[in-house]
């Protein structure tokens, strides 16, 4: 081997094996365990008969497989929405100068500082069907507008947030994007700051309002950005977990399980860590099949950008 | 079953790193390890010949139960010439723990286990047998002893164990002139009566784990139903006394998301007359000011025979060689004294796990009589599931919230849960 081929294998040498510890090898065995019956014993015994596909076969056979998935999907692509929508609208709106933009600006910060578990136990509290503050403001609503109206909207009771099988998701989702939106914004916001100015004065002068402005000249140049916070975003949102813990457990009745916390209830509820293994790889099978996709969409990038 | 601290923000601690190591892969993940990371930890381990220091682990995190156990545990050790290096974790992580454990073949030598979770540690065949390695059984209730018994041997034994029955805010009831209800029909109409307003006549917690089935358990077992047919007539009659609870307004729906900790949290708020809970509660609501009785939980008919399940952890003993098992024993024993444990039951409110002792604190605290009554009867949860309890509980947990949800009839949730009881 040519002496800088070898150096250069030294310098990747750290990587690889770090790679291979922490990643490869915890990856490996994950894979490994969903191929065989992994029970509580097997822990201390070492016996863990293979069994094929047995595992993935009742994953996919159990009902809770498409309803969790289906969660999945609503859970991730629910928040991605809103907290990119809701974070590029307040990183445009930053740009402009104002007084206490600065402060407004980090004040928006703390849902993301916080840690996850206060703001879910926070977040819990709201939601209260009883005494929340969200039901007491929804329900001081429902009797004002049923006074003027004589109808109430509301029927005089709480909106059941987090026990109704219905809505429990949908509070879910609403907390989460809540802590998602200061990441967005920040990240959205020094893309916006990378912009030339100067293209916006010239789009000005020649007669475009602020939709086209944003239309062809944000929207565009912030592209590469917008890839990289939807990707990681999806990541995030992908292995959310202490959220829904906090706020129903993935409950009632399953209604508000993903993928993430279905897996740890089978693994370290119902002790069969065969089976919730093989929950976590189809959810690394997903975010796998996105980092691809991201990974094509930016190397096509850069060779239209070559050309 | 406790859950003196708040049961939610343990559950926080959750991300746990997975125990994915198999004893059959270590060599190579040791290979790998050793490789200049964490070679001290992969070094074999050297404490097994040294027999004067023995490991505990538990989970009692919350005060009084910390420093009982930590200063009881300092005693016996003591008293057995050893020091004992205690660990205690949230119950969130202990069963990981112990997996953890068990896959490198190093367990606690003693350690204090939620009595459900038993049986999966035996079945690994890394716990001692009791009887075998000399620990005396003389006095306890059979019951208690049941609870701890994995496939005809015991492995755990109890100092002291908890169960469930009613409580009431005394107050509330003589202004509604209800007395505590004693069957169903009166509970039912006892709930009705009490609520008011802002107060609901009776809280349970009915949570989406274990904490939901076992309360819902004393309801389920007094009917007559059994853990291996959960969707028998009996078992669906007892969950349509909860879903007409909670439909007809008595019971919040909120209880879905209660553990029982909340559930208290209700009950001392005024928010709820009657609450389920545990006799751990007792040294909790002796602090609050609220004036409260306690009666055993109402059965389906008058003089049907309650069955709350036996709460309570028991103490296991792993097998790491025959000098440390006997000095682990030698500490075990001595926790189990008379004098241990009545000191135990007195300050964390459980029933000593020796019916003698436990007579004798039912006369000196009345609190505590409904629930030294209900042990004789209290069922093991796991007497016939063993190591399937766990997956029959999460359905059966399943069932019930989707009933109070109001997605499902009590019949067909149940037959639903059915099919996670394996055929036997």
């Amino acid at each position: 081997m040519p002496s800088h081929r070898l150096r250069g294998a030294l310098f990747l040498a750290p990587l690889v094996l770090y790679i291979a510890v922490f990643f490869g090898y915890p990856l490996a065995t994950n894979v490994g365990m969903s191929f065989r019956e992994y029970t509580a014993a097997s822990f201390y015994t070492g016996e863990a008969p293979f069994t094929g596909l047995d595992n993935y076969a009742r994953l996919l056979g159990d009902p809770l497989f498409a309803k969790t998935l289906g969660n999945t999907v609503l859970f991730t692509v629910g928040s991605l929405a809103f907290q990119f929508g809701i974070g590029l609208a307040l990183a445009v709106f930053f740009q402009r100068r104002f007084p206490l933009n600065g402060v407004l600006r980090s004040l928006l910060l703390v849902p993301w500082l916080l840690p996850l578990v206060v703001s879910g136990t926070v977040w819990r509290w709201i939601y209260d069907q009883e005494y929340g503050v969200l039901n007491q403001a929804l329900l001081g609503l429902s009797g004002a507008v049923e006074r003027l109206t004589g109808w109430a909207p509301l029927g005089g009771e709480g909106i059941a947030w987090l026990s109704s099988t219905d809505m429990a998701l949908t509070s879910v989702v609403i907390a989460n994007v809540w802590v998602g939106i200061p990441f967005n914004m920040v990240i959205l916001y020094g893309g916006l700051q990378n912009i030339p100015r100067h293209l916006y004065e010239a789009a000005e002068l020649d007669g475009a309002g602020p939709w086209q402005r944003f239309r062809h000249i944000t929207w565009p140049l912030l592209r590469p950005v917008t890839a990289v916070v939807l990707m990681l975003g999806l990541v995030y949102t992908l292995k959310v977990f202490d959220v829904i813990m906090v706020l129903t457990n993935g409950g009632p009745a399953n209604a508000s399980h993903t993928l993430t916390t279905w897996s740890y209830q089978i693994s370290f509820t119902e002790l069969d860590f065969g089976t919730g293994a093989a929950a976590g790889n189809v959810l690394i099978l997903i975010a796998l099949v996105f980092a691809l996709v991201y990974l094509r969409s930016g190397r096509t990038a850069d060779e239209g950008g070559a050309r | 079953m406790r859950t003196a601290s708040s049961k939610r923000f343990d559950s926080l601690e959750v991300p746990v790193p997975r125990p994915v190591t198999p004893r059959t892969a270590r060599p190579a993940a040791c290979a790998l390890l050793c490789a200049g990371l964490l070679a001290t930890a992969c070094s074999p381990s050297s404490d097994e010949g040294d027999a004067s220091v023995l490991t505990s682990l538990d989970y009692n995190i919350s005060e009084p139960q910390n420093a009982a156990t930590a200063q009881m545990l300092e005693a016996c050790a003591e008293q057995a010439g050893v020091t004992v290096e205690r660990e205690e974790l949230p119950r969130e992580q202990l069963m990981p723990r112990l997996l953890q454990g068990a896959s490198q073949q190093e367990l606690p030598d003693l350690m204090l286990i939620d009595n459900p979770d038993l049986p999966q540690v035996a079945a690994t065949g890394a716990l001692l047998p009791l009887e075998e390695a000399g620990v005396s059984t003389d006095g306890f209730y059979p019951s208690v002893l049941e609870a701890g018994t994995h496939d005809g041997t015991l492995y755990g034994i109890a100092t002291g164990v908890n169960g469930l029955a009613l409580f009431y805010d005394t107050a509330k009831l003589e202004d509604a002139g209800v007395e505590p209800p004693e069957t169903w029909d009166d509970l039912r109409s006892a709930a009705e009566e009490l609520t008011s307003g802002d107060t609901n006549g009776l809280a349970f917690s009915a949570i989406g784990h274990e904490e939901g089935t076992w309360t819902f358990e004393p309801f389920f077992w007094s009917n007559g139903a059994e853990l291996t047919q959960v969707d028998s007539p009996e078992a669906v009659e007892a969950l349509e006394l909860w879903a007409d609870l909670v439909e007809e307004g008595h019971v919040s729906q909120s209880a879905v998301n209660w553990t029982q900790a909340d559930v208290k949290d209700q009950f001392v708020g005024g928010r709820a007359a009657m609450m389920v809970n545990g006799s751990w509660q007792l040294p909790v609501l002796a602090e609050e000011d609220v004036d409260y009785g306690v009666v055993p939980l109402p059965v389906p008919e008058a003089g049907t025979e309650p069955a709350p399940p036996m709460g309570g952890e028991v103490w296991a003993v792993a097998r790491n060689g025959e000098e440390r098992e006997a000095k682990a024993v030698e500490v075990l024993q001595c926790l189990l004294t008379d004098e241990n444990m009545t000191e135990w039951a007195e300050l964390n409110a459980y029933v000593p796990g020796k019916e003698e002792l436990a007579q004798a604190l039912a006369e000196e605290d009345p609190g505590m009589a409904p629930f030294v009554e209900s042990v004789p009867s209290a069922r093991s949860r796991t007497a016939e599931l063993g190591e399937d309890y766990p997956e029959v509980s999460s359905a059966l947990a399943d069932a019930i919230q989707s009933v109070l949800a109001g997605d499902a009839e009590p019949d067909e949730a149940l037959s639903q849960a059915q099919e996670s009881v394996p055929a036997s």
